[in-house]
């Protein structure tokens, strides 16, 4: 149990730090760069992210183990896992409108954007490609979800203060934007080894 | 617009990656080293190319309202073909793209063409435009796995450049050094387009299929800078 326990934690652990799914493997860029301008679309958006990813692991480790290896048909993955991402979303998206409006109306808008989040393709294929078992693989899509949000959040403290910036003409917006992107990058840095520290 | 015309748009003035800063996710990612830069270029133009065309092909066919979903489904078809391709005659290069090959399939640019080019014109047209993308798309790639592993790693397509690797900057192979060097490849496309970032679309998203979706978000900012400046 404990064993278990230490396990799960550093799969969480270096999701959320080490390997940011954001800031180190570069997969979410687009929402990362267009939705973090102000402090509460990004929350929000994260908070979607983090829902989404969660759900679409639940759905697709049992869909590869219990179909797709099962009939080996396992090169049909990025079929299967894009389709049944796509249609989750959009019954999430009905479910909510209907039954829970009010989440609707925060998390309702960020939901379809999702669809084609390579961040969410990414942690289900990445989830069956490092042979995590279901319990492992959902922590490391709740922990990918939690970077995302994390960098999200810091990034957006950050543009705010760019707004207020005076760069060279050629670098105002996007290029000035991915610089300091690259200096929270760097800052990611510091988590390296981190894991490997807490448990010896 | 001439076909030639059609064809080079994709190149310069209107390049994927510099330009409309579109699938930025496998241009940071996989220009660690040329060799990977250009098989990832190769890859998704050829996804690019068939799928523009079928899309094309089919474009009377596909109902309008499930036409999103009918295309990330013919894309996610070419893209296995293309990943299986791949395993069986390049296998190194196949481990080393690994994941963003199958993420091909969700990069803006091809889900974007055919939204915005292919579902409107004519096959021959819509394969000239893939074309022109791709190599735009591989063309920037290029670029910028050059500048990142000569400066970064003091090496060409594996080869050793003399006197570049006693001075080779680690970081830039790495993540931050990702962001830092497309940051500045893209200020430099300003400054030579003659400094008109309001004119280019500043973000990624919008030339997105979803941007329609993502407008929902952009118009609700812009409202709130207005309420702002009122």
């Amino acid at each position: 149990m404990m064993e278990m326990l230490k396990s799960l934690t550093v799969i969480l652990l270096t999701s959320v730090l080490v390997n940011n799914y954001v800031l180190s493997r570069f997969l979410g860029i687009c929402p990362f760069l267009g939705v973090s301008k102000k402090l509460n679309q990004a929350a929000g958006m994260g908070a979607a992210v983090i829902f989404v990813m969660a759900l679409a692991t639940a759905a697709t480790w049992p869909i590869q183990y219990f179909l797709l290896d099962k009939f080996n048909m396992g090169y049909m993955r990025t079929i299967v896992f894009i389709l049944v991402i796509a249609a989750l979303v959009q019954l999430v998206e009905i479910i909510l409108k209907k039954y829970m409006p009010a989440l609707h109306a925060s998390l309702g808008i960020y939901l379809p954007l999702i669809t084609t989040n390579c961040a969410v393709l990414g942690v289900t294929i990445n989830n069956i490609n490092d042979g995590y078992g279901f319990l492992e693989s959902m922590v490391s899509s709740i922990g990918a979800g939690l970077g995302f949000l994390l960098a999200m959040v810091l990034f957006a403290g950050v543009r705010s203060r760019l707004e207020e910036a005076n760069p060279p003409k050629s670098f105002e917006g996007l290029p000035i934007t991915l610089v300091s992107a690259a200096i929270v990058a760097l800052s990611f840095f510091g988590f390296a080894g981190i894991v490997d520290g807490i448990f010896g | 617009m001439g076909k030639l015309q059609n064809f080079l748009k994709g190149i310069i003035k209107e390049n994927p990656v510099l330009v409309l800063v579109l699938g930025t996710c496998p241009t940071l990612a996989i220009t660690t080293s040329v060799l990977n830069a250009l098989g990832m270029g190769v890859a998704a133009t050829a996804v690019l190319l068939c799928s523009n065309m079928a899309v094309s092909a089919l474009r009377n066919v596909i109902p309008d309202k499930v036409r999103i979903p009918c295309y990330i489904v013919l894309i996610a078809g070419f893209v296995t073909m293309v990943e299986m391709l791949m395993h069986a005659f390049v296998p190194d290069l196949y481990e080393s793209l690994g994941i963003f090959l199958s993420l091909i399939v969700v990069n803006c640019i091809i889900l974007g063409r055919a939204e915005m080019y292919a579902s409107k014109n004519g096959v021959v047209d819509s394969a000239l435009d893939a074309l022109g993308m791709g190599i735009g798309f591989t063309l920037a790639l290029f670029i910028m796995s050059s500048i990142r592993e000569i400066f970064g790693a003091g090496t060409w397509c594996g080869l050793e450049i003399p006197f570049a690797g006693d001075y080779s900057v680690m970081i830039l192979t790495m993540a931050p050094g990702g962001f830092f060097v497309f940051g500045c490849l893209i200020a430099l496309v300003n400054k030579l387009t003659g400094n008109k970032p309001d004119k280019k679309k500043n973000m990624g998203c919008a030339g997105c299929p979803s941007a329609s979706l993502c407008g929902k978000i952009e118009c609700k900012s812009k409202e709130d800078v207005n309420d702002g400046n009122a």
